[in-house]
């Protein structure tokens, strides 16, 4: 088990180099330098300000310089919010968007494998095509087009909840956001676990366990809801994926101060060291998560640990 | 002589759908919304970039002939929620045919190859699954400008390894039929025979996945628009007009509801399907 780790820690190290290599390039390619204005600065200052930021180096010394920061967990200065660096400002929205994104992943997962048992057991039932036509509809409308309309009936109609915005951090300003951004994975979570339940169920030695005379309630906890889950551990990668991403949108619909919507900010800013330290933060947090789902998984399943 | 017919993919796929009632619904109301966002602007006397300055964020109304409402600049939320449809449309099928062709070359030339070539450009697979893509067609979009040339391609290139890897799984079980060696024993070149012989016999997975491929790539242009990185103005497309309905929901909720409307049908139905088509058609589930 442990040779397994490490052996799927180190295969995680290229894919890591590969996406820091292409965000570096990706941001040095652009056009126009980060200090165009609309008043052109005199040139002697300009210099100034390049040799400030290093960016009179040439690229290879610019490129070791960024990956010997970024080893120890320094991402470089931002170029708009000149007197923060780019680390700082991620670890400001960084919470933010983890416990939207925790809570997120945990409700997905309880009502998604709930939901789909529950279809599963009760195959090809009014119940079952209720419970598939609502996932269907849950994967098809995206949750930026959900997200406004729940706020326009819970928020504006109803006026329960509050539309937008942390308040005091409480409570209810997380429903909304947390809601828009489980829902689809929820409805995904719900087709994967009705899909391999049902082939589990018909399995043999489900036959055996039922022959054995065993209540289907112990059945289902205690040998059915293991192996029916296999898929559901093998997509929380995907989900994570799917939650940073939509968390982009959606912190930007409810403006929760969190790291997506610093990323946005950015982007349309143009503040390329903090878009690139973001999206290197995003994809090492994928990768990372990538490669505890695979453990978890090794654990659960022995066949794969050779 | 055998006189047998074979059946096309396409008489195939047809009778796979219409067994399916939901995938039949879905095709139609598929066809009727392309007609209708094609012709649909014909019927309204207004351009979509037509400010109507009597009638500033008008609710639906008949009686001055803007059916569905006006947007705050007076503009004729119908017709520009159908010329939104035909940029979300074109973008979902030229997009998904850009990753069709990256996906389609990139999975036979792994699998026809095999051995080394084919263990490493699967294994970039891989890598490239890892990635937050996403974030790299912003970063693209915010570089170099919201050209809509740049969005299909940015958008094509994200969308092709799902079709890389079942095309290079359906290769390696064609490169063993008897007509790829009867071809090779011919002396046929390799790119010969996987033009000629691989890639017509693929089609049938690839119909599949152009209909999960359109709805997938849709989103990711709705997406990038409600961001304000998608096509620019006086351009529109569903994903802008649901972002810019969303800013005033409580003053004028249909800028949200109308085209949030086409474009979960449209989402929907091709899901349903895609769905209903691979059940169907898939040759990986059959038995």
């Amino acid at each position: 088990m442990f040779a397994y780790v490490i052996k799927r820690f180190f295969s995680a190290i290229p894919t890591l180099f590969i996406l820091i290599t292409i965000a570096f390039f990706l941001i040095r390619m652009a056009p126009g330098g980060p200090f165009d204005a609309d008043q052109a600065l005199p040139p002697e200052m300009e210099a100034n300000l390049r040799a400030a930021y290093h960016l009179d180096e040439p690229l290879y010394q610019q490129y070791y310089r960024y990956l010997s920061g970024l080893v120890v967990g320094d991402f470089g200065p931002s170029f708009q919010y000149r007197d923060f660096g780019v680390t700082e400002l991620i670890m400001t929205g960084f919470p933010v968007s983890l416990r939207l994104g925790i809570s997120a992943i945990l409700i997905a997962l309880i009502f998604g494998v709930a939901a789909g048992s529950f279809a599963a057991l009760r195959q090809n039932s009014r119940y079952d095509h209720f419970i598939m036509t609502l996932s269907m509809t849950g994967i098809s409308i995206p949750n930026f087009v959900v997200a406004p309309l729940l706020v326009l009936f819970f928020a504006v109609m109803l006026g329960w909840l509050p539309a937008g915005g942390l308040g005091d951090g409480g409570f209810q300003n997380f429903i909304l956001p947390t809601v828009s951004l489980a829902l689809p994975q929820i409805a995904y979570i719900a087709r994967l676990t009705r899909g391999s339940m049902i082939e589990v169920l018909r399995s043999q030695f489900i036959r055996t366990a039922r022959a054995q005379g065993l209540a289907l309630r112990s059945i289902i906890l205690h040998h059915a809801l293991k192996p029916a889950l296999m898929p559901v551990v093998t997509y929380l990668g995907p989900a994570t994926a799917g939650i940073i991403t939509g968390s982009v949108v959606i912190e930007q619909i409810f403006s929760i101060p969190g790291l997506g919507r610093f990323f946005v900010q950015g982007a349309l800013n143009r503040d390329y060291t903090l878009v690139m330290g973001v999206v290197v933060f995003y994809g090492i947090l994928i990768i990372l998560f990538n490669l505890i789902v695979d453990v978890i998984y090794a654990y659960l399943d022995p066949k794969l640990r050779k | 002589m055998i006189t047998k017919q074979s059946r096309s993919i396409w008489t195939e796929a047809w009778g796979a759908i219409k067994k399916n009632a939901r995938a039949t619904i879905a095709f139609y109301v598929l066809c009727f919304m392309v007609v209708f966002v094609v012709i649909g602007p014909v019927f309204s006397s207004f351009a979509y970039d037509f400010t109507d300055w009597s009638y500033l964020a008008m609710p639906p109304n008949f009686e001055n002939g803007h059916i569905l409402g006006t947007d705050s600049l007076g503009r004729d939320v119908y017709v520009r929620t159908l010329y939104g449809g035909r940029i979300s449309l074109m973008v979902g099928i030229v997009s998904t045919f850009v990753s069709l062709f990256i996906g389609v070359s990139y999975g036979v030339f792994s699998g026809y190859m095999g051995g080394k070539i084919d263990g490493f450009m699967m294994r970039f697979i891989d890598v490239m699954y890892a990635l937050p893509f996403m974030f790299f067609v912003i970063l693209l979009m915010v570089f170099f400008g919201r050209n809509i040339f740049l969005i299909f391609i940015a958008i094509g290139a994200v969308n092709w390894l799902d079709m890389a890897r079942i095309v290079r799984g359906q290769t390696l079980a064609l490169k063993q039929k008897e007509f790829v060696e009867a071809a090779e024993a011919l002396g046929v070149g390799a790119l010969a025979i996987m033009r000629r012989h691989i890639v017509p016999n693929l089609l049938g997975v690839v119909v599949i996945y152009i209909t999960l491929t359109i709805p997938q790539v849709i989103l990711v242009e709705s997406f990038l628009s409600f961001l304000g990185l998608g096509v620019q103005e006086p351009l529109t497309s569903w994903g802008m007009l649901v972002k810019e309905g969303a800013e005033d929901m409580q003053s004028t909720p249909w800028l949200l509801i109308v085209p949030a409307i086409f474009l979960a049908t449209t989402l929907f139905c091709f899901n349903f399907l895609g769905d209903g088509l691979r059940d169907a058609l898939d040759p990986r589930d059959r038995q």
